[in-house]
């Protein structure tokens, strides 16, 4: 799609306007910097002046109702819940995160809404509420039905397509978080001296390196002298 | 406010229409010469050190949409502004054909954010046809650009090894950095499949090569600029260095229109379009030099009609625009189960695979006439937008910890642990293949569109042949086998011959060349083998446009060599006053 497109599908969505974010749950504890999707005006990212001009607006704009939110957010923290390593979705911030994606990426519009609506209306018919009133057993049965793709019945496949894409931009908002890198152990992203896979990883895999191979690789002690050639 | 023509600047003895690969080399090597530059680029200026512009070590929360592509198709840290389609300047598609043109308007152009894959052509990739009589020959030889090679190589660093295979001629290289582990792995299969994996070569800095630019510091993110130049793009390794001769005016968003010529049939300058204040300019030359890449120097050129050339300019052949061709791509994933569960260490290495696969086998004994490379991607990267998507087609495939199959999908506490699982243990392979370079695949003006600042746009013709569909066909088949000889699970279905095996649309490599080919012969080539129109002697094309095969082998590092060989020719042929 491309940006006038998808600008024009912005303007459409924006029609549901309403107050200020505030469909957190007590359980969530959804501290106030995590409110916000990322990328804000202090974080300078290289951005173009048509891009900086692009994200302000889409910030600016709301998409998703509170109710809607609330749901979002109970949701996410269902899919990554807190355990003894790290927080849930929530906590890191996912729901604002599916705010702004939906809002940069409008496709994701109709499915997200429609779907929130199917579960609120299954509830309202097996539980007389909306989800986010359900228990957390009644939450979890209804879970089971969509959540698992390959044994799912025919009458939950909506549900089965909604939840697959809440669980894809969950598992990709959490882990894109500064929570859920840490919870998942990436160590990079900084300066480094790459001098090979660790000697007891090798051994892990029953690998080595090459025993010919040893004197043409970087000597990482060399890695800071300038290089000359023998002709 | 009427439209009028102003002159820009003084008459300066060059002209550079570009400044990615072949435009930043011409800038470096004739300003250092002494010649008086103008050199002209559409887009803004761009500085991977400038904080403003830098997009290194960022992490993806610093982005409201953690790098997804909506703005920039590689992503929202890729470093190359532009895209697929660029608002306000449209291309065409013509009888139903497809192709994609990749167009990155900033100082260094593309160079920006490509993959610093850095391969020589062969001897036999100059010889083709008469190896196996499709196409044509070049009217070089490897010998010819051999030492060009070899000094592009000390002036902007390569790393790699020298193995003395035939057609992969080995340079000065830099030492490689050691393979990852899923690379040990490949290397280890293709031992046992006799596919050859060695070194990578990449134009990244293991050692400096010179006091301006710092070592790699291994962040592994080449494709957003690096702020200490430890790898090549045009922008910071020879733009840079031109300007610094003093000897350079740099023209930023002139957009040319056409290529201005005088009575004498000889080129005056070229006239452009300023999209900061949307006036007309015109710059004076001795020479110019086309480099704005290989579709849009042939647009340049079919834009340039006047009564002497109303054909275009340097286009009585007829060829521009002709013999356009791109890499050919498919690529596989792999899943592979022994790679579960990995003790996390920072990997990340240079920016790309470490080990690749040049192409080894005998194209007599295929049912294709030309070869491909192999480029490899896996291991532990920083999640960006799309991470962990489709955990369903995954985590039902193989067992737990425990050793029990779980119901693929899911949600809660055992989910959040398949995530850690998997992280790291996928793998994938991209073939990257010679498309032999034909008559009727082509572009030209299209005779209704045009740009926002009324050029003239192109229009795209593009059909692949039975040898690129079978060598498709081939890359998809070695794929699996590798895969499998890892032990792994092919990941999706098998492209098969319904999508011609996963063949890429052309242009989507971004390898395009051809436009403007060189020869021997003023009837069949536009240029001759110094890069010099036959028609115009003071016209020259640096880009991909005059590559007459692009081999299997990525176009960047030929494009740079020609560029410093032209350049060359450009300073002697001034200095014995024969333009």
């Amino acid at each position: 799609m491309d940006r006038r497109e998808s600008l024009k599908a912005l303007a459409v969505g924006s029609l549901s306007v309403g107050a200020i974010l505030t469909g957190c749950d007590d359980k969530s504890k959804v501290k106030e910097d995590n409110k916000k999707p990322g990328g804000d005006d202090a974080d300078v990212y290289g951005r173009t002046p048509e891009e900086k001009e692009r994200d302000k607006k889409l910030k600016a704009d709301k998409y998703f109702t509170d109710a809607e939110m609330k749901t979002i957010t109970v949701l996410t923290a269902l899919i990554i819940p807190a355990d003894e390593h790290s927080g849930s979705a929530a906590d890191a911030g996912v729901p604002a995160f599916i705010e702004f994606t939906v809002k940069d990426q409008p496709r994701h519009q109709l499915p997200l809404r429609g779907g929130l609506r199917w579960l609120d209306v299954y509830c309202l018919k097996h539980y007389n509420k909306p989800f986010v009133d359900c228990s957390k057993e009644q939450q979890t049965a209804l879970l089971d039905h969509i959540a698992y793709p390959e044994k799912a019945t025919p009458e939950f496949s909506q549900g089965v397509a909604f939840f697959t894409l809440m669980r894809n931009l969950t598992a990709t908002g959490f882990y894109t978080s500064e929570l859920g890198i840490k919870d998942l152990g990436y160590v990079g992203n900084r300066p480094n001296e790459w001098d090979g896979v660790p000697e007891d990883v090798l051994k892990q895999y029953g690998l080595a390196y090459e025993e010919k191979m040893l004197p043409i690789y970087l000597k990482i002690e060399d890695r800071g002298k300038l290089m000359t050639w023998e002709d | 406010m009427a439209l009028e023509i102003k002159q820009k600047g003084k008459v300066y003895d060059v002209c550079i229409v570009g400044s990615g690969a072949g435009g930043g080399m011409a800038a470096k090597v004739l300003s250092e010469a002494g010649l008086k530059v103008a050199l002209l680029e559409a887009g803004p200026k761009y500085d991977p050190a400038d904080p403003e512009q830098a997009t290194q070590l960022k992490w993806p929360w610093q982005s409201p949409r953690r790098g997804a592509s909506t703005t920039r198709p590689f992503g929202d840290f890729d470093a190359a502004y532009g895209g697929w389609e660029i608002d306000g300047e449209p291309y065409t598609t013509k009888d139903g054909t497809s192709f994609d043109w990749f167009r990155s308007r900033m100082v260094g152009g593309r160079t920006n954010h490509w993959g610093r894959i850095s391969l020589r052509f062969g001897p036999r990739d100059f010889k083709h046809k008469s190896v196996d009589g499709h196409g044509d020959d070049w009217p070089i030889s490897y010998d010819d650009v051999k030492p060009y090679y070899d000094r592009v190589d000390k002036m902007i660093g390569v790393f790699g090894s020298k193995e003395g295979i035939f057609n992969e001629p080995d340079g000065y290289f830099l030492p490689p950095p050691k393979p990852r582990l899923h690379e040990l792995m490949i290397k280890q299969a293709g031992d046992r499949l006799n596919i050859p994996v060695i070194p990578a070569r990449l134009s990244i800095l293991t050692r400096s090569v010179n006091k301006d630019r710092a070592p790699c510091f291994f962040c592994s993110q080449c494709n957003r600029g690096c702020t200490v130049y430890g790898d090549f793009s045009s922008s910071s390794c020879l733009v840079k260095p031109a300007m610094k001769s003093g000897h350079v005016d740099l023209y930023t968003g002139a957009m040319v229109r056409e290529v201005l010529t005088d009575d004498s049939g000889k080129a005056t300058g070229v006239s452009y379009v300023d999209k900061s204040d949307l006036q007309e300019y015109e710059v004076k030359a001795r020479v110019v030099v086309l480099a704005a890449s290989a579709c849009e120097s042939a647009r340049l050129l079919l834009n340039s009609k006047s009564p002497r050339f109303s054909n275009g300019l340097a286009n009585g052949s007829g060829v521009v625009g002709k013999y356009l061709h791109d890499s050919t791509g498919a690529s596989r994933g792999g899943f592979i189960p022994k790679l579960m569960d990995r003790k996390r260490y920072n990997e990340d290495g240079v920016g790309g695979m470490h080990v690749y696969i040049p192409w080894w086998l005998d194209n007599k004994k295929l049912d294709f006439a030309r070869g491909y490379h192999v480029e490899l991607g896996g291991g532990m990267h920083m999640p960006m937008y799309g991470f962990g998507f489709g955990m369903e087609r995954l985590n039902g495939k193989y067992g737990g910890a425990d050793g029990k199959m779980k119901e693929a999908g899911g949600y809660g506490a055992g989910l959040k642990n398949d995530y850690r699982r998997f992280f790291g243990a996928t793998i994938g392979f991209a073939g990257r293949g010679e498309c032999i370079a034909r008559e009727d695949n082509y572009c030209e003006i299209d005779p209704s569109v045009v740009d926002k600042f009324g050029i003239p746009v192109l229009r795209f013709n593009y059909t692949w042949s039975e040898h690129e569909i079978n060598q498709a066909k081939h890359m998809q088949d070695t794929f699996e086998q590798l895969i499998h000889e890892m032990g792994g699970i092919a990941l999706g279905q098998k492209a098969g011959a319904d999508t011609m095996y996963g063949l890429e649309t052309p242009g989507r490599i971004i390898h395009e060349v051809g436009t403007t080919r060189m020869g021997d012969d003023p009837k069949r080539s536009v240029v001759n083998k110094f890069n010099q129109a036959h028609e115009v002697k003071n016209l020259f094309i640096v880009d991909g446009g005059p590559f007459v095969s692009q081999a299997d082998k990525n176009p960047t590092w030929t494009i740079l060599a020609l560029s410093l060989r032209a350049s060359e020719y450009i300073v002697s042929e001034l200095k014995k006053q024969n333009i």
